[in-house]
């Protein structure tokens, strides 16, 4: 083993090692508990002290997808016996369930709005961050800098005209709507991250393929994002995280139709009171997908949180 | 003396003709692709803008327009800026920006100076530490008051478990002195790993050779750490303050869903100050001049910021 003055000790790593994975595990416990809460009990939920150890059972996540009413001896005598696994959990708790509830509407709404920004913003956010980065667009810097603002202003700023321009378009809680706002609010941060990436493929390159007779379309479609595909693929799970998790707008822009998840995940209320657990698998499975598109993005983290600024 | 075929062809192709193959020119092509996301900002971001500072010199109100919009001058400024509740709002904020960035770029720092000891496995537990601060604040921030329950909260019982009180004696969201405090630790639990990646950044970027130099020297790990860790990773940290700093300014998701901004007044933020007299009081006018207000703060403030950092980064 060679000796090197700024190599750690092994006593230092350890000791280092033990903080840093003592910190991650209080960090993981409310992520931890909010899965686990989705698979309690109403009674286990709420229990004193708070179980570790508990029975599994999927009666949170039922409650989520469906609407329930309580029901009466007689009414559950002429319901007949439950046919299926769900419907014998609402029973056990002397209830019927009387339709699907608006959870999977809202989730979908999330899925089609965060997808649908995300692929406009790439599509647009690809063309600019290429003009910027191979040409000499006129007022360059201060255009630049004008996107970059941008990002500065609370969005409830500009939300009042937003939603007074909305209503005047009929754009008010439509799916096209929202896709057009969060495809504007993640140009910015597109814009940036992509002219990073697309700075360091080498210019000669498309010289190369200019001079072997493709047109600059070719050039940019054949040879830039082929080399930038991890770079747009990144920047992409950044504004499609960013459309997904957004709140102000969602709430003050939506109310139904195109009503997303963030919003209508709190309101979430049982037959008697708030219903914990049913939050709980709501919150599961809106959050879940986004710790998996973390790990996949683990390696260009840093530049995307920070516009850039920072490449590692 | 030959000249190449290829050549001959060349010249021998009419101009017009030529441009056809070559395709656009490189001036008209920057326009075409640079255009339609210039055209998308300026109609959903800057011309609400434009229309925001139209609005906060009228009596606007949204709920009711069939009233006559009167230009009323600068009387909205007039009003907010002697208003006392501004000032109570303002208190909150900074209370909320202050803490939350001391917080955050103490636990923050440490972290990343102890995975930068490069312990077997740190980049598997800096991904996990990053966690928290993708996810969606609203709905993190709603299920964060199941944990401060009292009585039944996580939060709660562990902190009665090593304090030896009764959970449910205090409430984190419903006192008024706990609330503020309520905000602060969710929000440092969430941001902590955003300065930690980028503190890490700074202390990476600074080169092995500099720490030997200082070895040779005989300078203390002590001594090495005040004159070369902190002023080479300075300008990192101050960048990770100016993103917290922005960032926190505007906060409103999840100290929305967290505390509403109760109980009284104790945690309206300006955000949710601003949204309850856009969208609840329906103040239009009013609250476009508050926008206004807020939003040069933020600019003048972070153009100040920016300056200074642009001083450290020369040393």
């Amino acid at each position: 083993m060679s000796f090197s003055a700024t190599e750690p000790s092994i006593r230092t790593k350890w000791f280092a090692g033990l903080l840093v994975i003592g910190y991650a595990i209080v960090t993981l416990i409310p992520l931890l508990w909010i899965i686990a809460t989705g698979f309690k009990s109403p009674a286990d939920s709420i229990a004193y002290p708070p179980v570790v150890v508990f029975e599994p059972t999927l009666e949170g996540y039922v409650n989520l997808f469906t609407d329930r009413t309580r029901a009466t001896e007689q009414m559950l005598d002429d319901a007949g016996p439950p046919t299926t696994w769900y419907e014998q959990i609402a029973r056990d708790r002397g209830t019927v369930i009387s339709g699907p509830s608006r959870y999977s509407e809202r989730f979908l709404n999330s899925v089609i709005i965060g997808f649908g920004s995300t692929a406009l913003c790439m599509i647009l956010g690809t063309m600019a961050a290429y003009a910027f980065s191979r040409f000499k667009v006129p007022l360059k810097d201060d255009l630049l800098f004008f996107i970059l603002s941008t990002r500065m202003m609370p969005p409830i700023a500009v939300a009042i005209p937003i939603f007074l321009m909305f209503r005047n378009l009929g754009l008010n809680d439509t799916h096209l709507g929202m896709i057009l706002l969060y495809t504007a609010v993640n140009l910015s941060l597109s814009v940036w991250l992509l002219k990073g990436f697309i700075d360091e493929i080498p210019v000669e390159y498309e010289e190369a393929a200019l001079i072997d007779g493709y047109t600059r379309f070719q050039a940019f479609y054949k040879v830039v994002l082929p080399q930038a595909a991890t770079g747009i693929a990144s920047t992409a799970i950044f504004c499609l995280i960013f459309a997904w998790n957004e709140y102000a707008f969602a709430v003050l822009l939506t109310s139904g139709n195109a009503q997303t998840a963030p919003p209508f995940i709190p309101t979430i209320i049982g037959v008697s009171g708030k219903d914990w657990p049913a939050v709980a698998a709501g919150a599961t499975i809106f959050l879940v997908p986004v710790m998996v598109f973390t790990i996949l993005l683990r390696k260009h983290l840093l530049r995307g949180i920070t516009f850039g600024a920072v490449r590692k | 003396m030959t000249v190449s075929p290829i050549k001959k062809v060349a010249q021998a192709t009419p101009v017009p003709m030529a441009r056809r193959i070559r395709g656009l020119s490189d001036r008209t092509i920057a326009w075409i692709f640079v255009a339609p996301t210039i055209f998308l900002l300026l109609t959903v971001n800057i011309f609400p803008l434009i229309w925001t500072i139209r609005l906060s010199f009228t009596n606007f109100r949204v709920n009711r327009p069939n009233n006559d919009v009167e230009w009323i001058g600068l009387r909205n400024y007039e009003r907010i800026l002697t208003d006392p509740g501004i000032w109570s709002t303002m208190q909150a904020t900074a209370h909320f920006l202050i803490w939350t960035i001391v917080l955050q770029v103490l636990i923050g720092f440490t972290l990343a100076f102890l995975i930068n000891k490069k312990f077997k496995g740190n980049d598997l537990w800096t991904t996990i530490i990053v966690f928290p601060m993708m996810l969606s604040p609203a709905v993190v921030g709603n299920f964060w008051t199941f944990l401060y329950q009292p009585q039944i909260g996580l939060f709660n019982y562990v902190i009665a478990f090593f304090t030896g009180a009764d959970p449910a004696s205090f409430s984190m969201i419903g006192d008024v002195n706990l609330a503020p405090w309520a905000i602060v630790i969710a929000d440092t639990w969430m941001w902590t790993p955003f300065v930690m990646l980028i503190c890490l950044a700074g202390l990476r970027s600074i080169p092995d050779s500099i720490y030997e130099a200082a070895e040779c020297d005989r300078a203390s790990k002590w001594r090495q750490f005040w004159t070369i860790t902190i002023p080479m990773a300075l300008p990192f940290l101050m960048l990770a303050v100016l993103f917290r700093g922005i960032e926190n300014f505007k906060m409103f998701d999840l100290v929305v869903q967290l505390t509403g901004g109760g109980p009284g007044n104790t945690t309206t933020l300006t955000s949710i100050d601003l949204k309850r007299e856009a969208f609840e009081r329906w103040r239009t006018g009013y609250s476009s001049a508050y926008a206004v207000i807020l939003f040069v703060t933020v600019f003048g403030l972070a153009s100040i910021y920016v300056k200074a950092l642009n001083k450290v980064k020369e040393r």
